[in-house]
C-alpha cells in the first residue's frame, strides 16, 4: 500500500524539479526581469516570503537544542535530530533562494569584508553564515555515528555545549532580525502587520512553527518508515504548542489594541481577508490543541500542525507581499518561474530529509534508546511492525 | 558644510532641461519619448511631473540620514559630508533592501541586465567635490532648481514663503521630513498631489532599526551568561545525582563486604 503513494509523490517531485531547473536556467541566463514579476515598485517578491518562512520552520532547531542540551530535559532527546535536520535544511533553502534572488549572487560573501553594522541585512548575513555552521556541527553526530568515526564524535561532544549556546543566541538574533527588516518601512507595510514588535512576533512564531514542524514530520515519517516519536512525547509537544500559540496570538492582540488598528478590520479589503485567514489558521489549532482528545490523537495532532504551518506561511506571505502591495501602487503576483523555483526548493528539502531519515539515525536515536523504551514505541503501533527491526538495524 | 538643492515649483516652467542635463551628466539616453515618461527609472534619475499648469520634480532626496544607506548590508550607499548620497557599484550585491527601505521609493534596479546595478540620482558627487553646481541646477533657465549651502537655502525658502504667503503651501518639504533631506521643495499645491507623502515621519528612518540593532551586543552577552548558567545548574544537578548514586552504591558494597567478612569470622 505504501508503494503507489510513494510513486505518485516521486512523479510530482520530478515534475517540480524539472520545471524548477528550467526556471533556474532562465533566471541565470536572462536575469531577474525575465524570470520574475518583480519591479521597481515591488522589489521584493515571493522569494523573500519563502525565505522568511523557511527560517521560521527552522525555529525548532534552536528551541529543542536549548531544551535538551541547556535545560537538560532528556525526555525530548528523540526530537533533537529531526529538528536540527529540519533547521539545517531550512537554512540551506534560505541560502539557495538568496543566491537566486540576489542581483549579483557571486558577491554573496561581501558582507564578510564590507561591513555596515547599522544594517539589519548585515546582521542577517552574519547570523545565517554562523548559524548554518552551528547547525552543521549539531547535526554532524548523526553522520559521524553512521560512519563510525568515534574520535570525531568524542571531540564534537566536548564542544557541543558552547556550540549550542552560540546557536541559540544566533538564531534568537536571526529570527527576530527578519522581523526587524520591516521596521524601516512604517509607511509601506499595511498597519495590520507593521508593528514595532515585529521582531518579537517573528521570534515567537518561529518557536511555534518549529514545534508544529516536529509533529508534522513525525507523522510523515511514521507513514513512510514506521519511525516516529512516542505518542506521549507528541502529546506534550502539542500542549507546549497550544501554550506557545496562545502566547503569540495574545501578543498580536495586545499590540493591535495598543496601536488602535481594529477599525481596519471593518474595511472590505484584500488585506482584511488575508489577515483574518491568517489569524483563523492559527486560532483554530490553538483552540483544538487545548482539548485532551485532540492532543492524544496522532491524526488530529497532525491536522493541527498543518493548520499552524499554513497559518505561518500566510503570515510571512502577508508581511512580504500582501501588506506591501497597497503602498506600492502596483499589483504583484509571482510569475510561474518564481513559483516553480520555490516549489522545487521545498521539494528538494523534503527529498533530502527523506533520504536522511532513511539512511541516518535521525528519528529515535537508537544509541540512546533503551530497550524498554523502544518496546514502548513499538507497542502502540503494533500494526506498523517495521518500527522494531528498523530501530535495531540503525543501532547495529 | 553640506550642500543642497532647492526646487521651487512655482518658478518651474516645465521645460525639462534638468532631465536633459541629468541624462548627459550620468551618460543616460534622452529623447522625446523618455522626456514624456513621468517617473524615475533605471534610465531616468529625475522626472518633471506635469499636472495642468503645475509642475513638480522628483529625484532622490539625498536624505541627511538616509534609510537606504543604513539598510545596505555592504555600505554600497553612503551619505557624504558634502551632501550627496553616493552608490559604489563594486560593493553592491543586489539584495534590493535599499529599494524597500527608501521612504520615497527612489532607488531603481536594472531588472533586465545580468549584472544589474541600483540606479538613482546621486547629486553629482564629482561636480560637487569640484566645487561646481549639480548638472540640473546649472542648466535650469529660471532658477527653479537652485544649488547652495543647505542652511542658506532654508533661509531663502523661508523668506520666499514670507514674501509671498498666498503663492506657497506653508511648508518646506525636506526640512524635517525623515530628519531632513538635501533636496528642499517649495510648492503652490499640496505636495501629496505629486506623490510626496504627507505622513513620512520627521525622525530619521534609520533610528527605527538602530534602536533594535543596538541591543544585539547585550543579547549576546546576557544570553551567553544566562544559558551558560542554566546549563551549569542543570548539569550540576546531574552530577550531584550521579555522585549520590555512586555513594549509595559504594555504601551498599561496604556494608555487603562487612557482612561477608563478618560471615567469615
Ligand atoms: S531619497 Fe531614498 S534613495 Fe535617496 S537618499 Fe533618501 S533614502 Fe536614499
Ligand atoms: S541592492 Fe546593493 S545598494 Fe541596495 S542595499 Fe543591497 S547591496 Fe546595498
Amino acid at each position: 500500500m505504501a508503494k503507489p503513494r510513494f510513486g505518485f509523490w516521486s512523479v510530482i517531485l520530478w515534475i517540480v524539479m524539472v520545471l524548477g531547473g528550467y526556471s533556474l536556467i532562465l533566471r541565470f541566463a536572462r536575469g531577474l526581469g525575465a524570470s520574475t514579476n518583480m519591479t521597481d515598485e515591488f522589489p521584493w517578491g515571493l522569494w523573500i516570503g519563502f525565505k522568511l518562512f523557511a527560517v521560521a520552520l527552522a525555529g525548532g532547531g534552536f528551541t529543542i537544542a536549548a531544551v535538551v542540551h541547556i535545560f537538560n530535559l532528556k525526555r525530548y532527546r528523540p526530537v533533537l535530530r529531526p529538528m536540527i535536520l529540519t533547521a539545517f535544511l531550512g537554512y540551506s533553502a534560505f541560502i539557495c533562494s538568496l543566491i537566486i534572488d540576489l542581483g549579483r549572487p557571486y558577491r554573496i560573501w561581501h558582507p564578510v569584508v564590507m561591513w555596515n553594522d547599522h544594517s539589519v541585512m548585515f546582521e542577517i548575513a552574519w547570523c545565517v553564515m554562523l548559524y548554518t555552521t552551528v547547525l552543521a556541527l549539531e547535526f554532524a553526530p548523526a553522520v559521524l555515528e553512521r560512519l563510525g568515526w568515534q574520535r570525531a564524535l568524542v571531540w564534537l561532544r566536548g564542544v557541543m555545549i558552547p556550540v549550542v549556546i552560540l546557536g541559540v543566541i544566533l538564531s534568537t538574533l536571526h529570527q527576530s532580525s527578519l522581523g526587524s527588516l520591516y521596521l524601516i518601512v512604517p509607511g509601506k507595510l499595511y498597519p495590520l502587520w507593521y508593528s514595532p514588535l515585529e521582531p518579537v512576533f517573528f521570534f515567537v512564531s518561529a518557536l511555534c512553527a518549529g514545534l508544529a514542524m516536529t509533529v508534522f514530520e513525525s507523522w510523515h515519517s511514521r507513514k513512510a518508515f514506521g519511525k516516529q516519536l512516542e505518542q506521549s512525547l507528541l502529546t506534550s509537544l502539542g500542549r507546549v504548542l497550544a501554550v506557545a500559540l496562545s502566547f503569540y496570538l495574545a501578543l498580536r492582540f495586545v499590540d493591535m489594541v495598543h496601536r488602535g488598528v481594529f477599525h481596519l478590520l471593518l474595511l472590505p479589503r484584500t488585506e482584511t481577508y488575508l489577515f483574518l485567514l491568517e489569524i483563523a489558521l492559527l486560532l483554530i489549532p490553538t483552540l483544538l490543541l487545548f482539548q485532551r482528545r485532540i492532543h492524544q490523537n496522532p491524526t488530529a495532532l497532525y491536522f493541527c500542525s498543518v493548520l499552524t504551518l499554513l497559518g505561518f506561511v500566510t503570515n510571512r506571505m502577508n508581511v512580504a507581499i500582501t501588506g506591501m502591495e497597497a503602498s506600492s501602487g502596483t499589483y504583484y503576483f509571482p510569475k510561474w518561474t518564481e513559483l516553480a523555483i520555490t516549489l522545487s526548493l521545498v521539494a528538494g528539502a523534503f527529498a533530502i530529509f527523506w533520504l536522511a531519515v532513511k539512511y541516518l539515525p535521525v528519528f529515535p536515536p537508537a544509541h540512546e534508546t533503551h530497550l524498554a523504551q523502544s518496546a514502548r514505541v513499538a507497542a502502540p503501533s503494533a500494526a506498523a511492525s517495521p518500527a522494531v527491526p528498523e530501530l535495531t538495524h540503525a543501532g547495529s | 558644510m553640506s550642500k543642497a538643492l532647492l526646487y521651487d515649483a512655482t518658478i518651474c516652467i516645465g521645460c525639462k532641461q534638468c532631465e536633459q542635463g541629468c541624462a548627459t551628466e550620468n551618460n543616460l539616453p534622452y529623447s522625446d519619448s523618455i522626456a514624456a515618461e513621468e517617473k524615475q527609472s533605471e534610465h531616468k534619475f529625475t522626472a518633471v511631473l506635469t499636472r495642468g499648469d503645475k509642475f513638480m520634480r522628483r529625484l532622490c532626496m539625498n536624505c541627511q540620514d538616509p534609510a537606504c544607506a543604513s539598510a545596505c548590508p555592504v555600505a554600497a550607499l553612503r551619505k557624504t559630508a558634502a551632501g550627496p548620497v553616493i552608490y559604489e557599484e563594486g560593493r553592491c550585491m543586489g539584495c534590493r533592501y535599499c529599494m524597500l527601505a527608501c521612504p520615497f521609493n527612489v532607488p531603481r534596479y536594472e531588472w533586465n541586465k545580468l549584472f544589474p546595478r541600483v540606479r538613482k540620482c546621486t547629486m553629482c558627487p564629482n561636480r560637487v567635490a569640484a566645487g561646481k553646481q549639480t548638472a540640473c541646477a546649472e542648466i535650469c533657465p529660471t532658477g527653479a532648481t537652485k544649488f547652495g549651502e543647505r542652511d542658506e537655502l532654508i533661509n531663502e525658502a523661508q523668506q520666499r514663503i514670507r514674501d509671498n504667503p498666498g503663492q506657497y503651501v506653508k511648508h518646506i518639504y525636506g526640512l524635517n521630513e525623515v530628519g531632513g533631506t538635501s533636496v528642499l521643495l517649495l510648492s503652490g499645491v499640496p505636495f501629496d498631489q505629486f506623490g510626496y507623502s504627507a505622513d513620512v515621519p520627521t525622525e530619521p528612518m534609520p533610528l527605527l532599526t538602530s534602536r533594535v540593532l543596538s541591543k544585539v551586543p547585550d543579547v549576546v552577552m546576557l544570553g551567553g551568561v544566562l544559558l551558560g548558567g542554566i546549563w551549569w545548574i542543570t548539569n550540576r544537578r546531574d552530577d550531584v545525582a550521579a555522585a549520590e548514586d555512586c555513594e549509595k552504591n559504594s555504601a551498599f558494597e561496604d556494608k555487603k563486604r562487612g557482612q561477608d567478612e563478618n560471615g567469615k569470622a
